[in-house]
């Protein structure tokens, strides 16, 4: 494309499959603990991360 | 929908729903601005329909429509009323369709073209339709995967905006014993399901100041991994008043992450942790800090330097930056949270000059990247292409359900902002919940059940917020905290510009 750069192509959609497991870490970890911030936080379901 | 801004010279759009992320050309995002507010099949028609039309007939009929709302704004809101939000607005929209004016026809087309194809693709446009599979996430039998452990309420220096109440969580001081700990552990492996990884914080007051138990803790905790088939992650938090060497080789063998607490710039950080008896603490404890995190960088274990940024230090990115010339490299600022009396306490009207510091620190972030002497800061972290599932991100931090908080004497509560307030009083170690309503309440309280969150921008990355803000502001905790609101919007902007600008072709 010549006016728009995509950053990612991996969507928030392709996610519901195999999302919702529970495995991951709470989200107001000690580095915060006054806030919650989850886009940085990581998946640990091998199956969603694909 | 899409979320368009322009943060240090970027035009980005986010597309809220998919996650992704397009950076702009100035044609583009004035284009893309004739769809503002729409998503799903109301903005497929739209393109359509400009897709019909020259630039100038896109211009002409935006103009009419825009001149229509302003004057049905200005009759609702009486002319002076009129809000400067809504001039800029108007002033925004002017200089947007000068832009588009300007194109010449081909190019306009070109511009819509692409802006389909990523429609046709899912990137651009996309509706929320995560709503009810959340519910049904939500309605699953949760289990609890982490404790924070106030291990200590006591501390060993009176930092000033301490929530704590330098330590002591307005009670007494107090220490926890190795029986409510272990009784703590208990409860977790009791409560945790099939999941195997179970994390434990140990958090204060001023954690060293009980360090004994907190050997003995572990301890314990290693046993009964073996017999459990777990995993305990634990982490600490510490001001590195008692840090020597035999504390550090442990944390080094046995904690995750461990969070070393300083507040930035020497000046700033005396004035806003002094000791006991008044004096600085700065002196004292970097050089701690930095043998420490060389230590862990060299075995590649986790630690963030953390502070917190104040009324007092509103250019806050110098602290980060000082953080970084240090020689420290995973960073962590947080805004303060504190009633608005207090002299410190972030004010509305600080909210530009944050921003402007956001900014500052986002670009100079990059600067340092670029250079090879990057870091990393806790809230411009973000994962484009992995990261949580939707339902993790909608779901709220887990206070309450998953996270838990035990006092010395081995009281629930649903996180340790709560601590001390007996209306949030949950069960205790012993016995185990016995309010289980509150966490119900607890559980519920996601991105949908907040009016605010429902349609903001930064949902997917903020997840409602915290809820612990939104009560200590405004008494329920499915409000939200305008002040922090504000501020995670712009760290989200912030981390995409940055990805943004690490992106660009060289
Ligand atoms: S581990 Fe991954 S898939 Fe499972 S809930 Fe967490 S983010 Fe979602
Ligand atoms: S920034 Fe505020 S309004 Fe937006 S999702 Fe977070 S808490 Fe809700
Ligand atoms: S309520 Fe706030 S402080 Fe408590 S766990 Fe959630 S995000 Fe963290």
């Amino acid at each position: 494309m010549k006016h728009i750069q995509t950053l990612n192509e991996n969507t928030l959609q392709n996610t519901v499959q195999h999302g919702g497991c529970g495995e991951c870490q709470t989200s107001c970890q000690s580095a915060c603990k006054t806030s919650c911030t989850v886009g940085n936080q990581t998946c640990e379901n091998e199956a969603q991360k694909k | 929908m899409v979320h368009r801004f322009e943060n240090n010279g970027y035009r980005i759009a986010l597309d809220e729903c998919s996650g992704a992320v397009h950076v702009l050309d100035a044609e583009t995002y004035a284009v893309l601005g004739l769809l503002d507010g729409l998503e799903g099949k109301a903005a497929a028609d739209r393109l359509e329909h400009l897709r019909q039309m020259t630039p100038a007939q896109a211009v002409r009929e935006t103009e009419m429509q825009a001149a229509k709302e302003a004057a049905q704004q200005e009759r609702q809101a009486g002319k002076d009323a009129m809000l400067q939000a809504a001039k800029d607005a108007a002033e925004h929209t002017t200089r947007t369709l000068a832009v588009i004016a300007a194109l010449p026809p081909e190019e306009y087309r070109e511009i819509l073209d692409e802006i389909r194809e990523l429609a046709d693709r899912g990137m651009l446009f996309k509706e929320d339709t995560y709503r009810q599979g959340l519910i049904d996430f939500q309605k699953r039998k949760t289990v609890v995967k982490a404790l924070c452990l106030h291990i200590a309420h006591d501390c060993n220096l009176a930092c000033r905006y301490c929530f704590a109440g330098e330590g002591e969580y307005h009670g007494d001081r107090a220490l926890m014993s190795f029986e409510v700990g272990k009784k703590a552990l208990d409860f977790l492996i009791e409560n945790s399901g099939n999941r195997r990884n179970l994390e434990v914080d140990f958090f204060g007051g001023e954690p060293l100041m009980n360090w004994e138990v907190v050997k003995r803790l572990v301890a314990y905790g290693r046993e009964q991994e073996k017999l459990h088939d777990t995993n305990f992650q634990f982490t600490q938090t510490t001001n590195g008043v008692l840090l020597n060497d035999e504390i550090m080789e442990f944390c080094n063998r046995e904690m995750a992450n461990v969070v070393l607490s300083l507040d930035g710039r020497k000046e700033v950080n005396d004035r806003m942790r002094p000791t006991r008896n008044g004096k600085g603490s700065y002196d004292l404890i970097v050089p701690k800090f930095q043998k420490f995190a060389s230590q862990r960088r060299a075995l590649g274990k986790s630690y963030y330097v953390r502070g917190t940024f104040t009324r007092e230090n509103l250019d806050f990115a110098s602290d980060v930056l000082h953080y970084a010339d240090l020689g420290f490299d995973q960073l962590s600022m947080e805004p303060v949270v504190a009633p608005p009396e207090e002299p410190y306490a972030l004010q509305e009207e600080d909210l530009p000059r944050l921003m402007e510091e956001y900014d500052r620190l986002a670009r100079e972030f990059v600067e340092r990247k670029k250079a090879g002497k990057g870091f990393t800061f806790f809230h411009f972290m973000l994962d484009l292409e992995g990261g949580p599932c939707v339902y993790k991100r909608l779901s709220g931090c887990g206070s309450g359900t998953e996270y838990l908080a035990v006092t010395p004497w081995g009281d629930l509560y649903p996180c340790h902002q709560f601590v001390g307030n007996p209306d949030f009083l949950l069960g205790n170690v012993e016995e185990g919940i016995v309010r289980p309503e509150i966490c119900n309440e607890f559980k519920l309280c996601n991105v949908y059940a907040k009016p605010s969150c429902r349609d903001c921008f930064a949902r997917f990355y903020c997840s409602g917020g915290c809820a612990a803000n939104a009560y200590n502001f405004h008494g329920k905790i499915t409000d939200a905290y305008e002040i922090g609101c504000a501020l995670e919007k712009k760290r989200v902007e912030c981390a995409l510009m940055i990805k943004a600008a690490l992106a660009e072709k060289a």
